[in-house]
């Protein structure tokens, strides 16, 4: 019956989102308060009824509904009850369910709140919004519905993919989710200022805040997944370069780059075209993403959810979304003002640079991901395009990018003055310098591209530290100034400090980790021992688990150092019956920010008929500093969230410059 | 010195692998490993051999390491494994007519946008059009509430440049 219930408030949230579409777009041709408050209101309503949805589908799963066919194909009775709500965004048709819930969402908030937005404007974003949400709710009810049941109901279902059975990765979709979707908002905007023609500074201040939120979403999600990645699959690595994980890379570079285009456009009123553009494309890669994920044309080691006739829908879902908003661009991107006038030494100019970069990576990781496919097209032959070739590609760039941070924040806008900004800069520059050279001389084994990311972190720690020691003029007048000048400092200003924080620990746990981690591997008897670097592992025994829904073998391990024990480790091999497959969970001890990271492998016979175990161990140094980086990047976009410019009445033009 | 540090690098490089598969010589063992990471398993999704359990990894693993043995260099492996499998197996694409554009675009895409920039600063400055005359009696009408202060700003911490 609640199923029922579920299908039906899915079916009126579609209904909802096409009445929202006429009356915003009727509000808007008659000018009438009445009709678009209506729109809004549908919106509201929309998302509520998809909420209610929603917790239908969960209900479904938590009670182990096997009549339903997606229940039953996804879950299984003896799964932890965590895992069987996570199980309700773990398939294909719970996934689209869960982005259409982040997209009405995303909706309603843009209904309810924005109350800053000019009536027009507001109506046709509204508007765009719910066409975006009819489009892919009609593919959810007619495609992809959730809550169609089976005429055989089995006993038993069959479970959902082990590897998705993980903490990480049940909140892991409902963030990236709403980083993806959240995009769909400054998407609706966009096209809601190029159907108004009206692209200026007061549009790009609106458009800052929905971007900040989806490109702290993102962040986080990607982050997560990265982690999930890094203990689940049980090789030490956190990222592949796999299509997967490009097709969330793509939305987040995108994103950077809007972000820092938006603010030219806002404090300066230039590139107008070039921020709306990016706007459009942020929300257009986000749905590349959907499709390339679930449509089984390139294979991942984060499959999931595979369909290619289901896949061909969203192509199209894509192809109109996205070609149709670039139609209008193209129609109205002539017509759009220059803007203002910047010399080549200024802020403007730093972060187009930024933007050049930004874009360049975003189509090297595209063309990389989608490389495979052009050519088996064009010539019949299937290439692989892997983390080699990013790493010749991508991270270069990157490399160049993170050279020019530190020097942004520092410039005056429209003409700026260089030698400050590297007197600013000497002791970053100074201490990169010695931290990479310490890094070449000290470290071994040696390593110069390693060395070389080190130095740069030193250079983007520092140099964020000095551009806010800077702003609050300290150690150039009394403390008492200072302090007074650090209360005072917008939040906008130490949301960019804390992201180029964030960047600069992300690099240095990244280069540390990628250059110096030692790996050792040995097949052991209980009491025997294996070395890696400083530490001695010492298995103890391994015995037999029982889980709710596997069994398992675990093993205890003495990590000691010098002989003192630091840690006791109990890495593990899952085999669930449900669907025959084996898992492997990783122990990982942390010390300080680095992680003693254990694997137990598969049981071989040893001498004399006893069994002997293969166990890796690895010493990942400092990899904590590879997700907290982006924690403190994701912190420094809500810290910026919460500047009061942005709550405030927007469209007020405020330059006085020092 | 320097040969000591290679040999350590080589030994913590040969020691993750598993034991029952490893190269008695280290130097060997270390170009087996680095090769391994740009091989592709192809029964998997997505995976190097080097990170792969498969059953065809550790085949493919031991093939390597058989033909590194017998003294080929890694251009030899990598020509017999493309004999066999076809590019497919190259996790770098090889730099070929047919990769080019795969090669060079993230270059030319730097450089196409290094000259968009270049023209944008290049453009010619239009001098300010002078207000009207009801543009200027709205501005000074403007001017005269807030002697002369941005009444947008409440102080000059708000100052976004300061």
């Amino acid at each position: 019956m609640i199923t029922e219930f579920g299908a039906f408030a899915l079916i009126l949230a579609l209904v909802l989102s096409l009445a929202q579409v006429l009356l915003s777009v009727l509000g808007r041709y008659r000018r009438s308060g009445l009709l678009a408050g209506a729109g809004e209101g549908a919106a509201l309503a929309a998302f509520g009824a998809l909420a209610l949805a929603f917790a239908a589908l969960i209900h479904a799963f938590v009670t182990s509904d096997f009549s339903v066919a997606n229940v039953a194909a996804n879950s299984h009775s003896e799964k932890p009850l965590l895992y069987r709500v996570s199980a309700t965004w773990g398939s294909h048709e719970g996934s689209m369910l869960l982005w259409n819930l982040a997209l009405t969402g995303f909706g309603a908030v843009l209904a309810g709140r924005g109350r800053d937005l000019p009536r027009d404007l507001k109506a046709v974003a509204v508007a765009v919004q719910g066409l975006i949400g009819s489009v892919f709710l009609a593919y959810t009810v007619l495609a992809s519905n959730p809550f169609v049941r089976l005429a055989d109901p089995p006993v038993e279902g069959r479970s959902l993919n082990p590897l998705l059975q993980d903490p990480a990765l049940a909140v892991h979709p409902p963030f990236l989710y709403a980083g993806y979707v959240g995009m769909s908002v400054v998407f609706s905007l966009a096209v809601a200022a190029l159907v108004e023609g009206r692209i200026d500074a007061a549009w790009a201040r609106w458009v800052r805040p929905w971007t900040l939120a989806a490109w702290s979403f993102l962040t986080v999600g990607i982050t997560l997944g990265a982690f999930w990645a890094y203990y689940e699959l049980g090789w030490g690595g956190w990222w592949f370069w796999d299509p997967v994980e490009n097709a969330s890379f793509m939305p987040w570079l995108v994103a950077t780059a809007l972000l820092h285009s938006a603010v030219v456009t806002e404090k300066r009123g230039a590139l107008p075209g070039w921020t709306v553009f990016l706007a459009i494309t942020a929300f257009s890669f986000s749905m590349l993403g959907a499709f390339l994920v679930r449509s089984g044309v390139l294979t991942s080691v984060h499959a999931f959810a595979v369909d290619p006739t289901r896949g061909v829908l969203l192509l199209g879902i894509l192809l109109a979304t996205a070609g149709s908003a670039f139609t209008l661009f193209a129609f109205r991107a002539p017509g759009l003002a220059a803007g203002g006038v910047f010399a080549p030494v200024s802020r403007e100019s730093a972060l187009v640079a930024n933007n050049i970069l930004l874009s360049a990576a975003t189509l090297t990781v595209l063309l990389g991901t989608l490389f495979p496919l052009i050519r088996e097209a064009v010539s019949g032959e299937a290439i692989s395009v892997g983390g080699p070739y990013f790493n010749l590609t991508f991270t270069p760039l990157m490399a160049v990018l993170c050279l020019l941070v530190p020097f942004g924040p520092l410039l005056a806008w429209k003409r700026g003055d260089l030698s400050p900004a590297f007197r600013a800069l000497i002791p970053a520059l100074v201490l990169g310098v010695l931290v990479g050279l310490a890094a070449l001389w000290l470290l071994t084994p040696r390593k110069a591209f390693a060395s070389l990311g080190l130095g740069l972190s030193a250079w983007l720690i520092v140099g964020a530290l000095a551009e806010a020691a800077q702003r609050i003029r300290l150690f150039q007048g009394p403390l008492a100034e200072s302090l007074r000048r650090f209360r005072g400092l917008p939040r906008g200003a130490w949301g960019t400090t804390l992201a180029h924080l964030g960047l600069g620990v992300f690099v240095l746990g990244a280069c540390f980790e990628t250059g110096w981690k030692l790996e050792a591997a040995q097949t052991l008897a209980p009491g025997q021992s294996l070395r890696v670097g400083a530490w001695e592992l010492v298995l103890k025994d391994v015995r037999p688990v029982d889980g709710p829904n596997y069994d398992a073998e675990t093993a205890r391990i003495s990590a000691r150092r010098d002989g003192q024990e630091v840690c006791a480790l109990t890495p593990s091999r899952r085999f669930y019956p449900a669907g025959g497959q084996t898992t492997s969970e990783v122990a990982i001890c942390t010390v300080n920010l680095s992680h003693l990271y254990v694997v137990l492998g598969e049981r071989r016979p040893g001498p004399e008929g006893r069994g002997v175990w293969l166990v890796r161990g690895f010493w990942n140094p400092l990899a904590l500093l590879i997700f907290i980086g982006p924690a403190i990047m994701a912190l420094g976009g809500l810290v910026s969230l919460t500047d009061r410019r942005l709550r405030l009445a927007a469209g007020r033009r405020r330059e006085i410059r020092p | 010195m320097p040969l000591a540090v290679a040999l350590a690098a080589a030994l913590c490089l040969a020691a993750a692998s598993d034991p029952a598969e490893r190269l008695p010589d280290p130097t060997q063992e270390a170009r087996a490993r680095a090769l391994f990471q740009e091989v592709r398993c192809m029964v998997c999704q997505n995976e190097s051999i080097a990170d792969s359990e498969a059953g065809l990894a550790v085949d493919l693993r031991r093939l390597v390491r058989e033909r590194i043995a017998s003294g080929q260099d890694d251009a030899q492996v990598r020509g017999w494994l493309v004999d066999r499998y076809g590019e497919f197996v190259l996790l770098r694409p090889s730099f070929s007519w047919a990769n080019l554009a795969l090669w060079l675009a993230p270059l030319a895409a730097v450089i196409a946008g290094v000259l968009a920039l270049a023209a944008h600063l290049r453009r010619p400055v239009l001098p300010d059009a002078a207000l009207t005359e009801a543009e200027a009696r709205r501005l000074s009408d403007l001017l005269a509430g807030t002697d002369g202060h941005d009444p947008a700003l409440k102080s000059s911490r708000d100052d976004p440049n300061a």
